[in-house]
């Protein structure tokens, strides 16, 4: 099990391959679209990325809930 | 008593000898598809990269428009329509059920000995068909084969559905398979998953008596996003097997002509299979938009054109879409 400093260096990672962002805008209180721009499709991309890396299943309903980078850190973490 | 039944034996290998394209003169802006739908030419742009599609014109059917890429093809090959032993037309918008399109397409050609007939596998039709053309030319069945991908998707389009609306396109591709003295098309990697049949679909079918009633016209619909996560993910993973099955590294690439559905998709399919940079990748959405079955020889025909690829690189085809069904081979292009 990743911990949460791991998961956050990890999906600033992911974020920055797939969107362009830098990785130390990636934090937890960003919003994903409001914040760090970034598209359904990039989240998508982003969510998919995720499940490979940290070997978490992600369901596409549960998308829609991972609002901020908090929102996917702690879910990632505690998948 | 059994007989003993003659068979055939055909060429060692099969190759694409000759490509054709036919694009509608009638260029159809995001502006003009945006007066329909709550949308913008920005957003249109940054969700699909489509910038401007053909659509074809009033009365421009199915079979024009083969004709016209097919008549390409078969010059570009060298070859006279008479010697085709087999056509496949894959479309999803020839609107009788029957006949074929095949049959009308072969008789304007004049490829009089030519076996003719449909397939229906969406957006990788064209894929599919190579496939079959290829394994006809070896098993012997035919010497020559003319495969084509067309739509004419405007029909199937709801201007009003902002989802889908500023997507789909006509157009037609054509290519020509025949013998080959050596490997020329790869071994294809193909299947379908039909417990995603609803993701991309015709609603309403033919017989809903909304239809009859003329209220309601069968339009193509698409879950977007599900199509968008199977597509990059799914689909870079076929990719991959057609390369391996060739036994030809990502690397060794002259070309990656992935159907063209939407330039996010070969965007993250490209980053997927961590395709080296200097392998050219076919981006003619951008002002064709997304044609199904002609996509990939469109985007063939104008890579060699451009000079992006030059005859004889090698290519990877792929193909996927409703079904959802998928279709990959590593090619040498004409």
């Amino acid at each position: 099990m990743a911990s949460e400093q791991e998961v956050q260096d990890g999906l600033a990672d992911i974020v920055n391959e797939i969107a362009g962002v830098p990785q130390e805008d990636v934090t937890p209180g960003k919003s994903f679209t409001d914040d760090l721009d970034i598209d359904s499709l990039s989240m998508v991309e982003i969510v998919q990325a995720c499940e490979d890396k940290f070997g978490v299943s992600i369901p596409d309903d549960q998308v829609k809930n991972l609002k901020t980078v908090g929102d996917a850190i702690s879910y990632i973490a505690n998948a | 008593m059994t007989a003993l039944i003659r068979t055939t034996t055909g060429a060692l290998h099969g190759r694409i000898l000759g490509v054709g394209g036919y694009r509608p003169a009638r260029v159809v802006t995001n502006a003009e598809i945006v007066a329909n739908i709550d949308s913008s030419d920005e957003w249109i742009r940054s969700r699909s990269g489509i910038e401007s599609r053909r659509w074809a014109g009033d009365g421009e059917s199915v079979a024009d428009m083969s004709v016209a890429a097919a008549g390409k093809a078969l010059a570009a090959a060298g070859i006279d329509a008479d010697q085709i032993g087999t056509t496949i037309i894959s479309t999803v918008s020839h609107p009788l059920q029957t006949p074929s399109v095949a049959v009308e397409i072969t008789d304007r050609l004049g490829a009089t000995g030519s076996a003719a007939f449909d397939i229906s596998a969406a957006c990788a039709g064209f894929c599919h068909a190579v496939a079959i053309g290829n394994d006809l030319v070896r098993g012997g069945s035919a010497e020559y084969v003319l495969a084509v991908g067309v739509e004419r998707l405007s029909d199937f389009t709801d201007p009003y559905d902002r989802g889908s609306a500023f997507i789909f396109a006509d157009g037609a591709g054509a290519v020509v398979i025949g013998p080959s003295d050596v490997p020329a098309i790869g071994p294809v990697v193909w299947g379908a998953d039909g417990s995603q049949r609803a993701v991309i679909e015709q609603q309403p079918s033919w017989l809903h008596p909304s239809v009859a009633d003329d209220k309601v016209k069968p339009y193509f619909r698409m879950e977007g996003q599900k199509v968008f996560r199977w597509a990059v993910y799914e689909m870079a993973k076929v990719a991959q097997r057609a390369l391996d099955a060739a036994g030809v590294a990502a690397a060794d690439l002259d070309a990656f002509i992935p159907h063209q559905a939407n330039i996010r998709i070969v965007d993250a399919m490209v980053r997927a299979l961590k395709l080296p940079d200097h392998v050219p990748v076919a981006r003619d959405i951008v002002d064709s938009g997304n044609t199904s079955a002609a996509s990939v020889p469109l985007a063939m025909e104008r890579m060699l054109e451009s000079g992006q690829v030059t005859s004889g690189g090698t290519a990877l085809l792929i193909g996927f879409g409703a079904g959802l069904v998928y279709a990959a081979q590593v090619v040498t292009l004409p």
